[in-house]
């Protein structure tokens, strides 16, 4: 559908508004699914697999493409979209989520499909493999990138922290961590529920390079993205400032939208509003 | 009864995990080694001096390493993570069961001290539960060797295979009677001795103990005791288990572990459902470990062969003998 690497601004905004309304659609018709974490990272997805990421969507497996693990597994309705979209499988298999016999697991399982590199939803564990991916890469000299998509809810478990250690002890900088920051998790506010504040200075004091940026501004991803590229002897992570929820007015900012499919009126509302903003 | 002890080499099967890890260094430069602040104890500190390189210190974060191993197997090593089966098999267990297990990633883990002769250190640190939390995930094989010896021919079996695989191996030095020219084949049980009255199935270092109730039951009684090394609990040899259950009428399990969801239970799942026999288990009841010798522990959990000899004859009792 579109020539990668897309560096037009509009073009990716569109893409990302795509995205959105396939995990609209994709949550209503499985009747159950996490839309609000999904519509907050659907700008950073739409860079990272459209802008960013070396991949080929005729072998998932190619030896020269950047890795991505979704450690905040609960969102892949964005995440197969996006693998839709850039080309792996056809639009078809989408309507498929979470139904008996369907490749597109409640959360992304690795066994069922060769373009998840390893099966998440038990949150916190993802950056650890992120860590191993990139260990790998170091001993084979080999310049791939890996790429870990983590909420901010779930930094709440401690194995983040200690996989935040180890990027920085083993000097990682070929791993990007993004934190998609939508202030919520499934009990309310991040900050009411158990606070990470302050977190940018959380990551700086554990020897990472932090680059904060507004995680809907297109080109600031792209820009964080690049910048990450080009920082070397120590692990980056983009704290990206989100809105859970964002393109769906009334799913905006609303944790009971986490994992909640919208009605048959709720959806014709929220495809009506995304079809209003396409670019 | 008297149990007749010899002397006999004695060697901590741990030795064999390390032994075998320097081998692979040396064989396969995709081997790595993870560690999480117990490389002493579980001997990758062999691998780790000749293999700086390749060996990770992780720190003691044991849920993290089980995950960078992970990654390490999808970039296509072969990652050997050690710590205490305790901490391995019990704290990351969800790392290995969603991480690991669910993505079928070749991820070898070696479990150190497994069962009650880790000694004084206790409850905290003797695993009595960890066969029964590996071997009930999908895709994981479990490999309980039997000595040094053994020990080693298993990690370097669990190397050439892709999948996970958990290594038991405990901390005290126990009998070398397995011999270097043995086969070894994962998941294929192997006959310790032959016999047609009772059966013991056992996995461990405690086959040793089975091996010396089964000649004093011989030279006592005049039975005829098959004592069978299942050194793989999973996927677990239901042919051999099969065939020496018909022969023999009547069973008994070894282990140094909870007698529950562990390997007698496993043994018991293939005789119930392929030829129900009568049957009895030695191993830990339901209860934690203690402080202590590990040659105090054993006897007084009943993990010896005085305590195997008594429960072939409540077996033979119950099979109408
Ligand atoms: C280990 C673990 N505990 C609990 C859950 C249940 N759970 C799924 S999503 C979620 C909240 C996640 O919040 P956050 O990380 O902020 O994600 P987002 O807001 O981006 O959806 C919880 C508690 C889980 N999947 N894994
Ligand atoms: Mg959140």
């Amino acid at each position: 559908m579109f020539e990668r690497p897309v560096e037009d601004t509009a073009k990716l905004k569109k893409i990302a508004n795509q995205l959105r309304k396939d995990v609209v659609k994709m949550t209503y018709l499985a009747g159950s699914g996490h839309p609000g974490g999904s519509l907050s990272a659907a700008d950073m997805m739409a860079v990272l697999f459209f802008y960013k990421m070396k991949l080929d969507p005729k072998n998932p497996k190619w030896e020269g493409r950047d890795y991505f693990i979704l450690s905040k597994g609960h969102i892949c309705p964005v995440y197969y979209s996006a693998l839709c979209r850039v080309g792996f499988f056809p639009e078809d298999e989408l309507w498929t989520l979470r139904k008996f016999g369907s490749r597109l697991q409640g959360h992304p399982a690795s066994s069922k499909m060769q373009e998840i590199e390893v099966s998440t939803g038990s949150l916190g564990q993802g950056l650890s493999v992120a860590n191993g991916i990139a260990l790998g890469l170091k001993l084979d000299g080999k310049p791939n990138r890996v790429y870990c998509m983590l909420g901010d809810g779930e930094l709440q478990e401690g194995q983040v922290w200690e996989a935040i250690m180890t990027a920085a002890h083993y000097k990682l900088d070929n791993v990007c961590a993004i934190v998609d920051y939508n202030n919520l998790q499934i009990d309310g506010f991040v900050e009411d529920v158990m606070g990470i504040a302050p977190l940018a200075d959380k990551w700086r004091a554990f020897n990472w390079e932090v680059i904060e940026i507004d995680g809907h501004d297109i080109d600031q991803i792209k820009k964080a993205l690049d910048e990450a590229e080009n920082i070397k002897g120590k692990p980056t992570v983009i704290i990206a400032h989100t809105v859970k929820g964002k393109g769906v007015s009334f799913m905006e900012n609303e944790a009971g939208w986490h994992g909640k499919a919208p009605s048959k009126e709720e959806y014709e509302k929220a495809m009506a509003e995304l079809e209003a903003q396409d670019v | 009864m008297p149990i007749k002890r010899r002397e006999v080499e004695m060697k901590p099967t741990r030795y064999g995990y390390g032994e075998a890890l320097v081998e692979l260094g040396a064989s396969d430069p995709n081997v790595v080694v993870l560690d999480a602040d117990l490389s002493k104890s579980t001997m990758t500190k062999l691998f780790a001096e000749k293999y700086p390189e390749r060996f990770f210190d992780m720190g003691i974060a044991e849920q993290d390493m089980l995950g960078t191993a992970a990654g390490l197997a999808i970039e296509g090593k072969i990652p050997f993570v050690s710590t205490y089966g305790v901490f391995v098999a019990g704290r990351a267990w969800d790392q290995i069961r969603t991480t690991i297990c669910y993505s079928n990633l070749n991820v070898k883990i070696g479990g150190a001290h497994g069962g009650i002769s880790v000694g004084p250190d206790g409850a905290t640190h003797q695993a009595l539960e960890e066969i029964a939390t590996m071997r009930c995930i999908p895709n994981m094989t479990v490999i309980v060797p039997a000595d040094a010896i053994e020990t080693k021919k298993a990690t370097l079996a669990a190397a050439r295979m892709h999948g996970p695989v958990y290594l038991r191996f405990g901390r005290a030095p126990t009998p070398i009677f397995t011999k270097e020219d043995d086969e070894f084949v994962v998941g294929k049980a192997r006959v310790l001795r032959d016999g047609t009255d009772v059966v013991i199935y056992g996995a461990g270092p405690l086959l040793y103990e089975a091996l010396l109730a089964a000649e004093a039951l011989e030279e006592d009684k005049g039975l005829s005791v098959a004592v069978i090394n299942v050194h793989t609990v999973k996927p677990i040899d239901v042919d051999t288990i099969v065939e020496y259950a018909k022969k023999c009428g009547a069973a008994v399990t070894v282990e140094e572990h909870q007698v529950m969801g562990g390997f007698g239970s496993a043994v018991a799942e293939v005789i119930v459902q392929n030829h129900p026999i009568p049957m009895e288990f030695v191993g830990v009841q339901d209860r934690f470990g203690e402080s202590g010798k590990p040659e105090e522990l054993l006897p007084a959990f009943g993990l010896d062969a005085e305590t195997i000899y008594d429960k072939v004859l409540k077996v033979l009792e119950r099979k109408g003998n």
